[in-house]
């Protein structure tokens, strides 16, 4: 065994970038990271950050951190888009382009890596933190530490995921890694294992999440809200966080099996000595089929807040969608082969697969009614969040429709890998997935920060999404039924795609632009926040809990829980205009800071980066320190609340009301 | 009235749009909607009879979004509003009704069409079916004709109307062997042995390629897939026979090199066993470099 030898493994000068690009983008990550650190350290808030910020346990602020975190890595996984795009745009005939393949396939393995696991991911779970205690009436999560543990591993993943940049490279197998591809006979170097452990400790910090929120749920709820009585986001969120704990675990085995193959010459996965690829692609579509309704349910919820607010009318169906919503929930479970009919299930396997697949389509169809049917004899304003609705019908419904055409494999088997698929899922992730987290944002932007986002570049950035995204996605689908397959950087002339790809590359120009006003949109917001400030607490007419206290929400959320006997409790409030009797205030116990979540996730980074490099003794302190500190918190004595007297309670609200 | 003239523009962009569509791909090879063979012909079909029945969802969808969105916009005080409406069963009733009577019409279709076009099933001919064992290499694709001995690199021959049956394993990372032009693709996986079964309706050049990621070569791997008249494909064979090049064990071994970019190559002669002896060493522990010799 000298695979541990050495003081730093198989880390040494060549692991630094040596090309224009690679080398660009180390520079990029670095020059970011250092101006960050530089601006905190002229305006002296290192401490302000870490005091208010980086060690709290209000899941307000830590979804705040989430929607950071998951934004600049947006602008990372875009500018991956947009260097696809060109090569894609420019490698052809006797071209090939401005990237190498092994440079090309990094970057869209990177790009779907940081798409899923920290942009889209990292949206939900920090709309989910800044909301559904709010919502269902509650001062906290179920487990407030451990949501900071949560955060702070997701973090460290990303940080790994960035780090691959400057220090080795990524892998190159796809954002999937299938074996035998990504087994060490074709992938022998690190890039596989840094995609390994980034997922695997983000992954872990999601599963926590999970159960945090799914116990949050269950047991938090204000007294009055049965379940029956939850906000739609609610429901969406309990189903799509009872899909964390059942599929992430798969993630988390498989994954570790690939490490073991890897880093200890097992062979669950190899081609030989008994190995079994097809068992990986089960596996990990096992949990990945979940995955994409994991991500797409919240969405989902936000939809349903928003067109019913938008609307003022009560949501349309509320038992049908909550139905709709668990048998998604228990049919995502029942699909993941239609990810490769092509593998030669056999006709009966492949049938019941594209069958179910197919059943999936109905609950999302009464989804799509009750939705448009909530605009029915509504009176609807326009805003952006209502505008993103709007999207999202037409580009989902788009999307679904070639989804139902893939589901029957006779037809996948032609557009399988090709770059139909692409548009397909693209349509469904960014169409469904990403315009729902956009919208929740601009929604519930005044709630947290006090003040609203401005509406004229949030609408003009809207356009500048669709139109762009429409543009980029509809030569996708016509390029595929020509017989283009995804993930090439490279092809003839003769083939006649060249048109369609340049048409494609404008498409994401025009994004871009939309992505810049939507970086105005916040810089200008909050410039003119003073004018933009919402005093009322409810500046969109809201429904739900999380309106009736004041913007920005006070850290104990609620100065006295309410007790909810309607379904739009705070809507019923405002209709019954009854006067509201003087509070009766009482002590607020909330969770102290602390900084134990960074330190395990400190740990847990350098555990990481020790395996990816084969360093030994930096991974015993890893594993040590992680255990270690995960001892000292669960033994210590010292207080973990602390206390807001009655009187402090009467006096923040009296001057938030003010 | 801004609305209108909003809708005006709309309508010219999305207008200008088709058009300038229509002009760039005139003279465009939808391979997969222009299929040249039986398989390719029927997927075809389905993907128009379900995109058919998928429609029927979607119209009434935009419908029912922009009619509603317009009509009941908020300043358009003179529609009707109800803010507790919440639902009404029969209503949602519709509405899960619809979708499931289309599912289920797309179900049968499925069940049908999984077992008519399963790529495992042989196809009905009068004619002999001729074989091609399909090896998937880094980055090129082995043929090896077994009843004429003879194996190409990154060439496919095949006589039109005649069924082809092919045998697919990889000797490299999972591919995807797919001809657009004739019908869907199948993978070719280390080990293991898939099967399809093509066929030509007339003659011609279809192009071929991997659609599934297998390395730094994966996007030039491609091959012609050419359909003769039997003639023309008997002569061909003859042709390669008087080919230089053998294929045995060893030059195998060269061949399966990771190389970029192979041109077109062809055998005389091929090794009878090669086909199983490649899938084979994935079995054995310790025969990974082809020292099949002694298993005869």
């Amino acid at each position: 065994m000298n695979l541990f030898a050495g003081l730093l493994g198989r880390l040494n000068f060549d692991a630094f970038p040596h090309d224009i690009i690679t080398g660009f983008g180390a520079l990029s990550v670095v020059f970011g990271a250092l101006t960050i650190a530089g601006l905190l350290t002229y305006t002296k808030r290192w401490t302000w950050l870490w005091k208010n910020w980086l060690t709290s346990l209000d899941p307000k602020k830590i979804g705040v951190m989430y929607i950071v975190i998951a934004l600049v890595m947006l602008l990372r996984g875009f500018a991956d888009a947009l260097l696809m795009r060109t090569q894609q745009a420019v490698s052809v005939g006797s071209s090939h382009g401005i990237l190498s393949s092994d440079h090309f396939q990094q970057i869209f393995s990177a790009h779907g890596t940081m798409m899923i696991f920290f942009v889209a991911m990292g949206l939900m779970f920090g709309l989910i933190n800044l909301v559904l205690p709010l919502q269902i009436g509650a001062r906290d999560v179920a487990f407030p530490f451990l949501n900071s543990v949560s955060f702070w591993l997701f973090a460290a993943g990303m940080v790994l995921v960035n780090l691959s940049l400057v220090i080795g490279g990524f892998s190159a197998a796809g954002w999937l890694a299938y074996p035998p591809l990504s087994e060490l006979q074709f992938s022998p170097g690190v890039g596989v294992d840094y995609w390994i452990w980034s997922l695997q400790i983000a992954g872990v910090g999601s599963l926590l999440s999970g159960i945090n929120f799914l116990v949050t749920i269950l047991k938090m709820r204000a007294p009055g809200m049965t379940l029956m009585k939850m906000p739609m986001f609610v429901w969406s969120v309990l189903c799509s966080m009872s899909l964390v704990v059942f599929a992430f675990p798969i993630l988390t085995a498989t994954l570790a099996m690939l490490a073991l193959d890897r880093s200890l010459g097992m062979h669950f996965f190899t081609s030989d000595t008994g190995g079994n690829p097809m068992m990986y692609i089960n596996l990990i579509w096992a949990w990945g089929h979940p995955e994409v309704y994991i991500l797409v349910l919240p969405a989902f919820g936000v939809y349903s807040e928003v067109v019913a607010t938008f609307a003022r009318k009560r949501l349309f169906g509320y038992t049908s969608m909550v139905w709709a919503l668990i048998a998604i929930t228990f049919l995502s479970f029942l699909v993941w082969l239609h990810h490769f009919f092509t593998m030669g299930a056999g006709a009966n396997v492949n049938a019941f697969f594209g069958i179910m697949t197919g059943v999936i389509a109905i609950p999302t169809g009464v989804k799509i009614f009750n939705w448009l049917f909530t605009m029915f004899r509504g009176r609807i304003l326009f805003a952006t969040p209502m505008l993103w609705f709007i999207g999202f019908v037409v580009i989902f419904s788009i999307g679904g429709l070639a989804g139902v055409l893939m589901s029957v494999p006779a037809i996948d088997f032609q557009v399988h890998n090709s770059l139909f698929l692409v548009a397909h899922f693209h349509m469904m992730i960014v169409g469904g997935v990403v315009f729902g987290y956009l919208a929740g944002l601009t929604y519930w932007f005044p709630k947290i920060f006090g003040f609203t986002l401005n509406e004229r570049l949030g609408k003009y950035a809207f356009w500048c999404w669709l139109v762009g995204f429409t543009t980029a996605f509809t030569p996708l689908y016509i390029l595929g039924l020509m017989g283009a397959t995804r993930r090439l950087d490279h092809y003839d002339a003769s083939m006649g795609w060249q048109g369609l790809f340049i048409v494609a590359g404008i498409g994401v120009l025009i994004l871009a632009l939309g992505l810049s006003l939507q970086v105005a949109q916040f810089g200008v917001s909050i410039w003119q926040r003073k004018q933009n400030r919402d005093t009322t607490g409810d500046p969109w007419n809201g429904r739900t809990l999380e309106w009736s206290t004041a913007s920005p929400a006070p850290a104990y959320n609620f100065a006295v829980i309410p007790t909810v006997t309607d379904r739009d409790p705070f809507w019923a409030s405002k209709q019954a205009k009854k006067t509201t009797e003087k509070p009766h205030y009482t002590d607020i116990y909330l969770p102290k800071n602390t900084g134990m979540g960074i330190f395990i996730a400190g740990f847990a980074f350098l555990l990481g980066f020790a395996i990816i490099w084969h360093i030994l003794w930096l991974g015993v302190i890893g594993l040590a320190g992680i255990i270690a500190c995960v001892i000292i918190r669960t033994t210590s004595d010292e207080e973990s609340e602390y206390l807001i007297t009655a009187k402090e309670v009467a006096k923040i609200e009296s001057e938030a009301r003010a | 009235m801004r609305g209108i003239k909003k809708a005006w523009l709309g309508a010219v962009v999305l207008a200008f749009a088709v058009l300038s569509a229509l002009i760039l791909l005139r003279h465009s090879n939808f391979a997969v909607l222009n299929p040249q063979g039986p398989i390719g012909e029927q997927e075809r079909h389905l993907f128009i009879i379900v995109t058919m029945l998928g429609l029927i969802v979607i119209i009434p969808v935009f419908a029912l979004l922009f009619g509603f969105a317009w009509r009941y916009r908020e300043g358009n005080t003179k529609a009707k509003y109800s803010p507790e409406l919440g639902g009404s069963r029969v209503a949602e009733t519709i509405w899960w009704l619809i979708p499931l009577a289309i599912i289920s019409i797309v179900s049968v279709l499925t069940w049908q069409s999984s077992h008519d076009l399963d790529p495992f099933r042989k196809l009905a001919s009068d004619k002999k079916p001729l074989t091609v064992q399909v090896v998937a290499l880094q980055w090129k694709w082995l043929f090896i004709y077994p009843d004429q001995h003879i194996a190409s690199v990154n060439a496919l021959h095949f006589p039109e109307k005649t069924p082809v049956n092919f045998q697919i394993t990889a000797d490299a990372p999972m591919n995807s062997f797919w001809i657009p032009q004739l019908g869907g693709q199948i993978y070719a996986m280390a080990g293991m042995s898939t099967q399809l079964h093509l066929m030509a309706d007339k003659t011609g050049n279809f192009t071929g390629s991997s659609a599934n990621l297998s390395g730094k070569g994966f996007s030039d791997m491609r091959f012609v897939a050419t359909a003769s008249t039997q003639n023309d494909f008997d002569n061909w064979v003859q042709q390669v026979k008087r080919s230089p090049n053998q294929l045995t064990s060893d030059t195998y071994e060269t061949l399966a090199q990771p190389r970029k970019g192979y041109p077109a190559t062809y055998y005389a002669s091929a090794q009878p066993s090669l086909y199983d002896d490649i899938i084979m060493k994935y079995m054995m522990p310790g025969m990974s470099h082809m020292h099949m010799e002694g298993m005869e």
